[in-house]
């Protein structure tokens, strides 16, 4: 039975071993716009927004949400806030994402449909897979929000 | 695609948007919306997992909205076994997950052990598995707490001879799972990190091909499972696997199992896993380590 409790014991650490690495990694300094630069500043980040515009166009699983929206101002806020979640010097002033989200009923599949624009946009703008990794982290606390769960 | 990846001044793109946004009927993406490698590979028992290990998603890339299926085939050799098994599943709504699996194990030098110590005259054990999986809560990228799943392994074997002439009970058995699975973004050195727990109730003796239950244990057995992977870049997973083993069967010795793996998931349709595993002893010859290689097309 002690060989079966160690056994049990070395599965459980492996697991942890994980979380504690993630662990590690979280404590950013306050003033960390490390990952601002890497998406290339504003203009960067306005870059993929624009190509993330395009191909939610072409993506019959969530244009038809976007029909008639102002693009100009969506594109504009959704910089800004991409902005200013990487550590950039922005200020987002468009409305609250559950505010903004909640009429339209979002699914996971139209949520992943969107975060797969996304991260396609940032390859096309060469952005580095940690940066991507590092922004779809920031972004995470808005699922619920945008889900409206 | 490189169409809309042009690059165009945002002054040109606005009016050609806003035409684009005419209606459009609502389509599924041909291969399901999930995230790419969000759908695990299917596991030696059919379900949607590592290698050796059930993980909390479920197979294929069906989203919410969808349907999806895989197809697999994969085969570990280790010094004095191959085993080959051929796998199927399909998801409904990434809510349900039903698999099949045939596992042929060849018994390959045992075949001398069995004839000279039993009489026995067989050279390999076929066992089927019938998989059910339920995804019960939470998001693998997106909840805090992870997503977790619970699952049932119904195992028929088609060979009972072999397992029975050394002390099995039962020539079938239902595993029953709780799994939690979960990834954290920018973990390790700004890569994604997967991390997989799983505790399985069992009866199966190695996991079935040598039958259920025996002379040293004949109930129900709480084991520990776990795997951890980082993601290289989206088409690389590369892991470690870890599964605790009944040990029934005075017969012989059985021993936990594990795996160091690679995945490369070029896109949605693909994926090929290897592996090296080591199997401990099993059936009375040692230390059976090898590869492990896994070939899986979803749709
Ligand atoms: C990580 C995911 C998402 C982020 C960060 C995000 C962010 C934003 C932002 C910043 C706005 C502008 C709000 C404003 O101007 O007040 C917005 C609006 C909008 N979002 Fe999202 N969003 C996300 C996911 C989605 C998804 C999955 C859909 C639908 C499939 C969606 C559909 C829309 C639409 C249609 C608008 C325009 C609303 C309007 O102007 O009336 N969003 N989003």
């Amino acid at each position: 039975m002690g060989l079966s409790a160690s056994k049990t014991y070395i599965a459980v650490l492996l697991i942890f071993a994980g979380l504690v690495l993630s662990g590690c990694q979280s404590h950013p300094s306050e003033s960390d716009n490390s990952l601002y630069l890497q998406l290339g500043e504003r203009s960067g980040i306005a870059d993929v927004v624009e190509d993330l515009l395009y191909l939610i166009v072409a993506d019959e699983r969530i244009n038809h949400q976007f029909k008639g929206i102002d693009v100009a101002q969506f594109h504009r806020h959704l910089t800004d806030q991409l902005c200013e979640l990487s550590g950039g010097p922005c200020t987002y002033s468009g409305r609250g994402m559950r505010e903004a989200h909640s009429a339209m009923g979002i699914t996971n599949t139209q949520f992943n449909a969107l975060a797969e624009n996304l991260i396609l946009a940032m390859e096309a703008n060469q952005i580095p897979p940690v940066a991507q990794n590092r922004l779809i982290k920031q972004l995470l606390p808005l699922y619920p929000d945008i889900r409206h769960l | 695609m490189t169409f809309f990846l042009n690059k165009l001044r945002a002054r040109k793109f606005l009016p050609l948007l806003t035409l684009g946004l005419l209606a459009s009927p609502v389509a599924m993406a041909d291969v399901g919306s999930r995230i790419w490698a969000t759908g695990g590979v299917t596991s030696i028992e059919g379900s949607a997992g590592g290698g050796l290990v059930p993980w909390a998603m479920l197979g294929s890339y069906a989203d919410d909205e969808e349907w999806g299926g895989t197809l697999a085939l994969s085969r570990a050799e280790v010094d004095d076994y191959t085993l080959a098994v051929a796998g199927a599943g399909l998801n409904w709504n990434n809510r349900v997950e039903v698999t099949v699996a045939r596992q042929t194990l060849d018994l390959d030098s045992l075949v001398f052990a069995l004839k000279d110590g039993f009489g026995l005259e067989q050279d390999e054990l076929n066992q089927d598995i019938f998989g059910l999986k339920v995804r019960l809560a939470g998001d693998v990228l997106y909840s805090p707490w992870g997503q977790w799943s619970a699952g049932i392994q119904h195992k028929r074997q088609r060979d009972f001879t072999v397992p029975n002439a050394i002390g099995a009970r039962d020539d079938s058995g239902t595993d029953v799972y709780v799994s939690g699975s979960k990834v954290f973004f920018a973990a390790v050195f700004g890569r994604n990190l997967l991390v997989n727990a799983t505790v399985r109730g069992t009866r199966a003796n190695q996991g079935g091909l040598l039958g259920f239950g025996g002379d040293l244990n004949n109930g129900y057995e709480v084991m520990a499972e776990g795997g951890v992977g980082v993601f290289i870049n989206r088409q690389w997973l590369l892991g470690a696997e870890y599964r605790q083993k009944p040990d029934n069967l005075s017969f012989a010795r059985e021993d936990d199992w594990w795996d160091v793996f690679i995945a490369w998931v070029p896109d949605r349709r693909l994926a090929v896993t290897a592996a090296f595993v080591n199997l401990g002893d099993v059936a009375t010859l040692k230390d059976q380590q090898g590869v492990y290689l896994s070939l899986q097309g979803s749709f």
